[in-house]
């Protein structure tokens, strides 16, 4: 109150109008934000947040992508603990530069393009560490946008929500393509290679690298092969969306291949990595983007501009989660324990899928649950429609998004028979 | 570009395949010799082929220089990180005693945080800055995002307000933080400058700030440097301040405090957050972007916060549910690590108690540190008036000197500072105060 006093005195002494009432005259002023709506809840966030108010002692997440062991429980993975103990008060927090750990890009580097990749060694990959796959994607994105400002962004349908809020944030305008087939809950590879076709020469395709998200519905090597080839002919560059290297089929090497077959035929790609789920490093925000050049000049001028791009929103990125993935990727023993997490992981999902279609079998169900084993990766494009979603959540207290979508990581032992039921009781009259 | 024909490769039949399919019906003779290479490019080139390389970044570049630099006597006074007597940086000891509480803490897991960050994070920041007493706190009418220090959150504020409000002029200071033009035109905003710096008497242009930001039109967003003015250390006092906040009132200009030294430029967090309580106690809306990289020393982790004061809870809330719109398709969610250990700092009153006296010593080391190096350049009889030394606060002192006499400094001396004659005060120490002192004299000196 002193200090108001003090304004009042010294406003009245310069001859202004003192302010009125109780020095909150500025109260009777009107919000600058009177106008802004209220935004709708990010489909995917949003629905931890409802699962979360939810007092129900039977309630079942199977909504955000998060893994969760057999109890439902988070799991910080064991090469994790060990790297954070190594870390803890042994380093210095100085800013990283604005591409972030060298090292950690180096190891990164080495997961999807190989270990003994010529690219590699020819210094031809521009690359950065971003936010997680998201800081990833966005950053591309803002890349596209300034220095080819004419292109477009193919995306498929369906995709992770976000990639379409990512190039709508830059700017950069939006295309989709065929991706999965609802009546064969697999892949519209016809429909896929004709949009690829039709595509005007040299356009920008976004690409699941495994594990799509969200319908666990990826291309078969041959197919990869046949997409591969037909960018070729059109001369198209390829984006690769890769957030579950590892975490899809249990083998890193195996969830690259379709990187792996770009790169043979010589196409010049751009990867994001992410290792928010494969080393559940989730809330550390940690990943990579790549863009592969012609040659080392030209990827120190791209990562140049990365850079300047990602100065002016957040100028360097954050230096824990690097920390422990340089940690466990550059000793042998940690690398070797975090790859059999891994392979546990998922190991547990491809059984959990193999469990909810049988026990959907066995209680008798008119539908076909084929797609439940033949799908790869975290989620289940179960093909619920979203009615039976809202019936899911509001009868049985199961929320998942209202695609369908339902992830497997949150499926359990323990909560995979009520699952199975509750689906059955929502579909059974289809 | 190497080409190397495989004339019957698998590869080959497949693109033959897809040529046939491609130009059925059409005269496709130019395309027969398509074959698959798989050392040379698609084309042989690249969609990137055009891009030159950017030039480095001015204050970042500094230190890369320096990194070069072979010479036994180099001295950085670029890049504002503290560095202790020694020359080493610091590492606080709350900060080591809250690592280890993370670390034992064997129920901490990595889940993503939510989009806004850290929920106590949020609340112990906002507190802060703005007082634990603070109306607005009270009457709930503050949201707050955990974002990636100073800079995320002047981006995240930057791209709401191009997105949400009516006006899409930022005026900043004049000189102002590097980074800040950048950050704002990228998020959309047209950046204007106001009168800030006077070099004739190297202190504040007051009655230019006042003209300038007078003649704004009515609505602009203003940048104001909440203390310890960077590059120039140069702050108007309490009464000026006051000044400041009736003409934007009177004008309904928005202010956008950017508060990056609160306890690291006199001292003293209350003191050092006295501009913005001023504003926010007259009822008014602002933004506010704190970063912890100086004052907590946790520069690599990254940690900031943004809040928006705003006239009621309501609003609040619905303003908080659009910068979730912003902050979601640019990286998602927060990293948890940084935010985690101001929390715990914060929250407890032994290690917040011990924080405020490690952050004092940080702030006495710089001041004395101005303080010898004034009476280093008294002793030598260097020409000129040298008192703006004392008289800046905060990490970065403005010498004077122009880009010839840096570069000199630099080649000569080697002494790194940014062109603009800015020295981090904060990478001095009492063993190095000579050297750079004679650096100066020589090229005030030489120069005619």
């Amino acid at each position: 109150m002193a200090l108001a006093m003090m304004i009042r005195n010294a406003a009245s002494k310069r001859g202004m109008t003192p302010i009125s009432g109780d020095f909150g005259g500025l109260r009777s002023m009107s919000s600058w934000w009177k106008s802004v709506e209220p935004a709708p809840k990010d489909p995917i966030l949003g629905v931890t947040e409802a699962f979360l108010a939810d007092p129900s002692p039977e309630k079942v997440n199977v909504g955000v992508g998060a893994y969760r062991d057999d109890n439902g429980k988070p799991v910080v993975l064991e090469c994790v603990r060990e790297a954070e103990k190594r870390l803890a008060g042994s380093t210095f927090m100085e800013y990283l530069p604005m591409g972030g750990s060298a090292k950690m890009v180096d190891l990164t580097l080495k997961l999807a393009y190989g270990d003994n990749s010529e690219f590699i060694k020819d210094k031809r990959i521009a690359a950065v560490q971003t936010l997680s796959g998201t800081g990833a994607c966005r950053l591309f994105a803002d890349f596209q946008k300034r220095f080819s400002p004419g292109s477009q962004i193919y995306i498929p349908v369906p995709t992770w929500s976000n990639h379409h809020n990512i190039w709508k944030d830059a700017q950069v305008p939006q295309k989709t393509y065929h991706y999965y087939h609802p009546e064969t809950k697999g892949l519209d590879f016809s429909a896929l290679m004709d949009d690829v076709k039709n595509a005007p020469e040299g356009s920008f395709f976004l690409l699941h690298a495994c594990a799509h998200n969200p319908t666990g519905v990826d291309p078969t090597e041959e197919q990869w092969r046949e997409i591969s080839q037909l960018f070729k002919a059109k001369k198209h560059f390829a984006f690769f969306d890769m957030a579950y290297q590892g975490f899809a089929s249990g083998d890193p090497a195996r969830d690259a291949k379709s990187i792996r077959i770009f790169l043979e035929d010589g196409h010049h790609i751009g990867i994001s990595q992410s290792y928010a789920k494969n080393m559940g490093l989730y809330g550390q925000r940690v990943g990579c983007l790549s863009v592969l050049c012609e040659d080392p000049k030209q990827a120190v001028a791209v990562k140049s501009q990365l850079q300047q791009l990602a100065r002016p929103m957040y100028s360097n990125p954050p230096l824990h989660g690097a920390q422990l993935v340089s940690t466990i990727l550059e000793d042998p023993e940690l690398k070797s324990l975090w790859l059999k997490e891994v392979k546990v992981m998922a190991d547990r999902i491809i059984g959990m899928r193999t469990t909810l279609r049988e026990s959907l079998e066995k209680l008798g169900s008119p539908l076909s649950w084929e797609h439940v084993t033949k799908q790869i990766g975290m989620f289940c494009y179960s093909g619920l429609t979203p009615e039976q979603v809202d019936r899911l959540t509001s009868e049985y207290h199961i929320y998942m998004t209202r695609n369908g979508r339902i992830s497997m990581a949150g499926v359990t032992t323990g909560n995979v028979g009520y699952l199975a039921n509750a689906i059955h009781e929502v579909t059974k009259s289809s | 570009m190497k080409t190397t024909q495989f004339s019957s490769s698998s590869s080959d039949r497949r693109i033959g395949a897809l040529l046939r399919h491609l130009t059925a019906g059409s005269d496709s003779d130019h395309l027969s010799s398509v074959y698959a290479s798989p050392t040379s490019g698609v084309t042989g080139g690249s969609v990137f082929a055009h891009l030159v390389q950017a030039p480095e970044d001015p204050i970042l570049g500094v230190t890369v220089a320096y990194n070069k630099d072979p010479s036994p006597v180099k001295l950085n006074l670029g890049v504002g990180a503290y560095r202790t007597e020694e020359g080493k940086p610091l590492v606080l000891n709350v900060v080591r005693k809250a690592e280890q509480q993370l670390i034992n803490d064997r129920t901490r897991i990595k889940e993503y945080l939510p989009i806004v960050g850290l929920v106590e994070f949020n609340k112990l920041s906002a507190k802060l800055i703005l007082g634990a007493d603070s109306p607005a706190i009270r009457e709930n009418r503050i949201t707050t995002v955990e974002c990636l220090s100073g800079t995320g959150s002047l981006r995240v504020g930057g791209e709401f307000l191009a997105k949400h409000y009516h006006q899409k002029t930022i005026y900043i200071t004049q000189p102002t933080w590097g980074n800040h033009p950048k950050i704002f035109t990228l998020a959309g905003l047209t950046v204007k400058t106001y009168r800030y710096y006077d070099p004739a008497t190297r202190g504040l242009n007051f009655q230019g700030l006042l003209e300038d930001l007078g003649a704004a039109p009515a609505g602009s967003i203003v940048l104001l440097h909440a203390c310890a003015h960077n590059p120039t250390g140069v702050d108007p006092t309490i009464q000026q301040w006051e000044q400041i906040r009736q003409l934007m009132r009177s004008k309904g200009l928005m202010s956008f405090f950017d508060s990056a030294y609160q306890g690291f430029a006199s001292g003293s967090l209350d003191t050092d957050a006295k501009p913005i309580r001023m504003f926010v106690a007259d009822g008014g809306e602002c933004l506010v972007a704190q970063s912890y990289a100086k004052n907590m020393g946790l520069y690599g982790e990254r940690v900031g916060a943004l809040s928006i004061v705003c006239k009621s809870a309501d609003v609040a809330g619905r303003v908080e549910s659009q910068l979730k719109l912003v902050i979601r398709p640019m990286y998602s969610s927060p990293p948890i690590h940084g935010a985690s250990i101001v929390a715990v700092i914060l929250r407890d009153k032994n290690l917040f108690n011990e924080w405020t006296l490690e952050l004092k010593a940080m702030a006495d080391r710089i001041i004395s540190m101005r303080k010898q190096l004034f009476e280093a350049l008294r002793t030598r009889g260097t020409p000129g008036d040298w008192s703006h030394i004392i008289k800046q606060i905060g990490m970065f002192t403005f010498t004077g000197l122009n880009p010839a006499q840096v570069s000199f400094m630099t080649k000569e001396y080697h002494i790194y500072m940014t062109s603009d004659g800015r020295i981090s005060m904060a990478g001095l120490s009492s063993k190095t105060v000579p050297h750079l002192a004679d650096a100066i004299h020589a090229v005030v000196t030489k120069s005619v």
